[in-house]
């Protein structure tokens, strides 16, 4: 008796162990920004150009450029990620080809983003001529959020009842009718947010847009959305390795993460609202 | 209710399934014939025939696992859904086969109601679950669909419950309540068969008695097939009763007749409770 007692003492200790270094790690990250970029935070800094090699000035522009290229990659993978969702889980045969496209769409998450962002160099900026451009790593970082995108999805789709279904269809609704009017209402919140997350987290990728439209600097806006642009996960990168003035312009590099931090957050807590709220409502 | 026994026709025809009540040809409203159903390689339904006459409650008895459930969703097909399934032989409802090429099963299912085992509203208000087969069927009329919502729940013996909460939602319900809720939004697009899967499993027997009250009212209106696992269930609502094994009609008769006097042995060990 006494020994089980004191194994579940040591197996929750290491539990807990965990779930603290975990908690720790983040909490140090976050703190090291916070102190070191809130200073810097102004509302110069979110709405001036960079002046003077860009040790000083704002990042207004790399606020636009990350706005517009995330919209772009909205516009890209929202529609498609869901409508290939649908597919998958509602008409596609349940069949070993279905099963092997499903795989492969899951391995596609995995894959590294720069390859990503090659790949975008070579079909959009070469082959259809887009050139390093907003639309350009738009797309490409479009594509590279589509794996998350139908993989959230179909999750939530396949916390659909069945039963729903069955009885949309038994009262003599089509299948397509069935999964407007009793799936997909109930799939959207879900649907949603997986892709919320997917987009906050293309939003701050560097890799994908390096070749596909990322500008080192640009001390004006872009005018279309075939220009370049400043975003703001590369500007950051660029602060924190490539400027010849590193140390003097480290403060504004931790002012551009904490305005990327903050940015991702207000996504992800977007996210969670729309779940919230949305679910609410379906409950009502 | 007049039921002519025809000697002949059984030996003649349908004799694999050992006796069958055969009931004469006047207000026959479906007839299964040669019904065999395989799920990839399994033939979980074997060379099932049997008439169902019009306005009549036909009960399905079985043990676990002998196809009744299955049975049941064959009349509107709803196992089209599943992968891998085959039909062979016929099911003729008012002398149409379901299976023809040309039917569309959309139709089909408007016609041939379903409640299922577990209750399964909608998360929508109760005005909205009964109304919802009516939209998707194109009905755009507000008064006309006001006017079937409430017949329908007035059918279901649900009106008297909910006529004030209508826009509540169906999940405020209690478990009978939503269970004739799900009967009330079957009716609602008039079907003329109702199938009713294990309605009550779920029910206490209060709720179940009001849904096997209500099961003998509809009978009026509707044909009705119910599978059900509750032998006193059967005895009590049909007027007709088939019993099922490892996916073979073993009997089918008079419930009367097949509670008191089955002509198989195996039935009335399964009627008596020495197996099941």
């Amino acid at each position: 008796m006494k020994n089980r007692t004191v194994e579940q003492f040591l197996g929750f200790l290491i539990l807990r162990i965990c779930i603290g270094f975990v908690i720790l790690a983040l909490a140090i990250i976050l703190f090291d920004i916070f102190k070191k970029g809130a200073g810097v935070i102004s509302w110069e800094f979110l709405s001036a150009m960079p002046r003077k090699g860009m040790t000083e000035g704002g990042i207004f522009p790399a606020i636009v450029g990350t706005f517009f290229v995330t919209i772009i990659t909205a516009i890209l993978s929202i529609p498609l990620g869901m409508g290939c969702a649908i597919y998958l889980n509602e008409y596609a045969n349940k069949g070993k080809i279905t099963r092997l496209i499903r795989m492969s769409i899951r391995n596609l998450s995995g894959v590294p983003s720069i390859v990503y962002g090659l790949f975008g160099v070579v079909l959009f900026v070469q082959l259809m001529r887009l050139d390093t451009s907003i639309l350009s790593a738009g797309l490409t970082l479009g594509l590279m959020t589509l794996p998350w995108t139908i993989t959230a999805s179909e999750e939530a789709l396949k916390n659909v009842p069945q039963s729903y279904r069955d009885g949309a269809l038994a009262v003599g609704a089509t299948k397509w009718q069935a999964i407007r009017t009793n799936v997909l209402p109930y799939a959207i919140p879900g649907m949603l947010t997986g892709t919320i997350l997917g987009l906050s987290r293309a939003a701050g990728e560097t890799a994908p847009i390096l070749f596909t439209g990322a500008a080192f600097y640009l001390p004006f806006l872009p005018k279309s959305l075939s220009d370049q642009f400043m975003a703001l996960p590369y500007h950051l990168y660029i602060m924190a390795t490539q400027h010849h003035a590193i140390e003097k312009v480290r403060p504004i590099a931790y002012g551009t993460a904490l305005v990327l931090i903050v940015l991702i957050f207000c996504m992800n807590l977007f996210a969670i609202l729309a779940r919230y709220k949305l679910r609410k409502v379906k409950v009502e | 209710m007049s039921i002519v026994i025809d000697k002949k026709m059984e030996t003649d025809r349908h004799n694999q399934n050992g006796t069958m009540a055969h009931i004469n040809d006047n207000n026959i409203k479906i007839s299964v014939e040669k019904f065999s159903f395989y799920y990839e390689s399994t033939h979980a339904l074997k060379n099932i025939n049997i008439k169902v006459k019009q306005n009549t409650v036909t009960g399905i008895i079985g043990p676990s696992g002998c196809g009744k459930s299955t049975f049941l969703r064959c009349f509107n097909r709803m196992n089209d859904t599943i992968p891998g399934i085959r039909y062979e032989g016929a099911i003729y409802i008012d002398g149409n086969n379901i299976f023809d090429k040309d039917l569309d099963v959309v139709d089909l299912r408007r016609n041939v109601g379903m409640v299922f085992q577990k209750s399964n509203p909608f998360p929508k208000s109760i005005f909205e679950n009964v109304a919802y087969g009516l939209k998707i069927n194109g009905i755009k009329d507000k008064s006309f669909i006001t006017a079937k919502v409430e017949k329908s729940l007035h059918n279901a013996a649900l009106w008297e419950e909910v006529k004030d909460r209508l826009s509540q939602s169906a999940f405020s319900l209690s478990g009978g309540q939503q269970q004739r809720l799900c009967i009330a939004r079957a009716l609602a697009v008039e079907p003329e068969i109702l199938l009713l899967d294990e309605p009550a499993s779920a029910l206490d027997p209060i709720a179940t008695a009001k849904v096997e009250e209500l099961i003998h009212e509809l009978k009026k209106k509707y044909t009705i097939i119910i599978v059900t696992h509750n032998m006193q269930q059967a005895a009590r609502i049909s007027d007709y009763t088939a019993f099922f094994m490892l996916g073979e009609l073993i009997e089918y008769d008079i419930t009367n007749k097949i509670f008191t006097k089955p002509s198989k042995k195996i039935t009335e060990d399964y009627i008596t409770g020495r197996f099941g």
